[in-house]
């Protein structure tokens, strides 16, 4: 299985906070890896030198065969990254956003493409309405389908579903499972336990700038004393109960 | 997928088709950036105007070029407000992250200043053309006329870039336009530098908008303009270097 992220002994400080404090992690092709970590464990710095955008202090990290920091242009031709507030164009609509973004990455036939993924998204409704007018999971959603253009190889989500609704949570769920099994490898982040739980074939916690546990779920979960039977009445979720009310779909 | 290229011009027509579609698609925008300069010249004009002692000579005539220069002041506003967005949303970010020439994102935005502000300035004169202005300027004069305007919008541009790329919250980012707006109101623009106090008058001369409102108002009405041409250039080039060379660092650091 081929590695299409590697990281050794990365190391990043800001002034005197030591915030990755020798990071190792790989990332097998075409998996959804999670990385869970508290706020301020380092999750955002850490997805930041993976997209180039921030150097690191030692150690080394490779995306989809290149070095970020030797050769960041055949990395940034490789990899998307969705950022943790939603990076899409209020003023342009849904499709104008697309297309924007296909013409930047030098693709023929943008308005294509757009139309192609504004059909895969659900957008094609609120296609020719400012993205400004959209709600947080349609917005997500955009910003995702923005991710897509040009069909990258690894795609970075810093934390794809904080501040939704249950509702558009499960829109984004359903949207980066899709992705998975299209052969695209994605590197998430996220706060929520259960969403690396329903998501991710590997996690990794980050823990106070280090790897603490990395593994398969199942593999986390023979961490643990082994699971006793006990009989407790299953009582439904808030969550579970909002969604029948409001006639979510799961 | 291996060739590793950018293509930085037509990313940056990208962009400024990008932005425009901004700027036409906000009524506020184009309402302050023509209508105000516009009111307000009507109103100096009609109101103020027969009172104004300026020599011979329309003083739609005379306050035109100050009227200009206002108009631009009050546009590069937006130029700062639409950069701090897309810092601030994380769209520089997603550009970055991407296969982008890194420039085509502040470059777009620098066009699409200079495109509106050409668009408000001849709206502008077509207005002040209704309210008898005349030009006795030809052609060499008017080429000149957009050449100075032209470098006067580059420099506030850039000066609305660095307030824009570096400033923390949204007012900070347009306040930097305000003073700018306010200096045509102590120079040559709405009336000779000569009837007002020393100190005032002092300011007033040696202030770049003086030097730059003499120089046009002189190519328009065909006058021989003389030194001050040199010296309002030496102040937008000037200007314009140095607050380059700021925006561009802050937007290295700050994108």
């Amino acid at each position: 299985m081929k590695q299409m992220i590697q990281i050794q002994g990365l190391q990043k400080s800001f002034k005197n906070l030591n915030v990755l404090k020798g990071v190792d992690l790989a990332v097998e092709k075409g998996s959804i890896f999670a990385l869970l970590g508290s706020n301020g464990a380092g999750k955002t710095t850490l997805i930041r030198i993976l997209a180039t955008l921030l150097p690191s202090d030692s150690g080394s990290a490779s995306v989809a065969g290149s070095d970020v920091s030797v050769d960041p242009d055949r990395v940034r031709r490789a990899i998307s990254l969705t950022g943790q507030f939603t990076a899409v164009d209020d003023v342009l609509t849904g499709r104008e956003n697309l297309v924007l973004i296909a013409k930047l990455r030098h693709l023929p036939q943008p308005q294509r493409i757009a139309d192609e993924l504004l059909e895969r998204f659900n957008l094609t409704e609120a296609a020719n309405r400012r993205a400004g007018t959209y709600s947080g999971g349609m917005r997500r959603r955009l910003d995702i389908a923005m991710s897509l253009i040009g069909n990258p190889e690894v795609i970075f989500l810093d934390e794809p579903t904080t501040g939704l609704d249950p509702e558009g949570r499960i829109e984004v769920w359903n949207t980066i499972k899709a992705l998975a099994n299209s052969g695209t490898t994605v590197f998430l982040t996220t706060q929520h336990l259960e969403e690396a739980e329903q998501l991710a074939d590997h996690i990794a916690i980050l823990h106070e700038g280090k790897i603490i546990a990395n593994g398969t779920l199942d593999a986390l979960k023979r961490l643990f004393p082994p699971a006793k039977d006990e009989y407790v009445l299953k009582q439904p979720t808030l969550e579970e109960i909002f969604l029948s009310i409001v006639g979510g779909k799961e | 997928m291996n060739v590793t290229r950018t293509h930085p011009f037509s990313d940056m027509f990208v962009m400024l088709g990008r932005s425009m579609r901004h700027i036409f698609r906000s009524m506020d925008t184009i309402i302050t950036v023509a209508v105000m300069p516009i009111a307000m010249m009507l109103l100096f004009v009609y109101v103020f105007g027969g009172a104004m002692q300026v020599g011979n000579g329309r003083y739609v005539d005379y306050l035109l070029p100050g009227i200009l220069l206002i108009a631009i002041a009050n546009g590069v506003g937006y130029t700062a407000y639409r950069l701090f967005l897309d810092k601030q949303r994380g769209i520089f970010e997603r550009f970055r992250s991407m296969p982008v020439a890194r420039s085509a994102g502040l470059w777009g935005h620098v066009l699409s200043s200079l495109v509106s502000n050409a668009i408000t300035v001849v709206v502008i004169v077509l207005v002040a053309l209704l309210m008898g202005f005349r030009s006795s300027a030809g052609a060499l004069g008017w080429l000149a006329v957009a050449g100075i305007l032209i470098l006067f919008t580059l420099a506030l541009t850039w000066l609305a870039a660095i307030a824009g790329l570096s400033a923390k919250s949204m007012d900070g980012a347009i306040a930097f336009s305000y003073p700018l707006v306010f200096l045509p109101f102590i120079s040559s623009a709405f009336v000779p530098t000569e009837t007002m106090p020393s100190v005032v008058r002092a300011f007033a001369q040696y202030q770049p908008v003086t030097s730059i409102v003499n120089s046009v108002r002189a190519l328009l009405s065909g006058n021989p303009v003389g030194s001050e041409l040199w010296i309002a250039l030496a102040w937008c080039l000037g200007i314009m270097i140095v607050a380059y060379l700021f925006a561009v660092r802050a937007y290295q650091k700050n994108t």
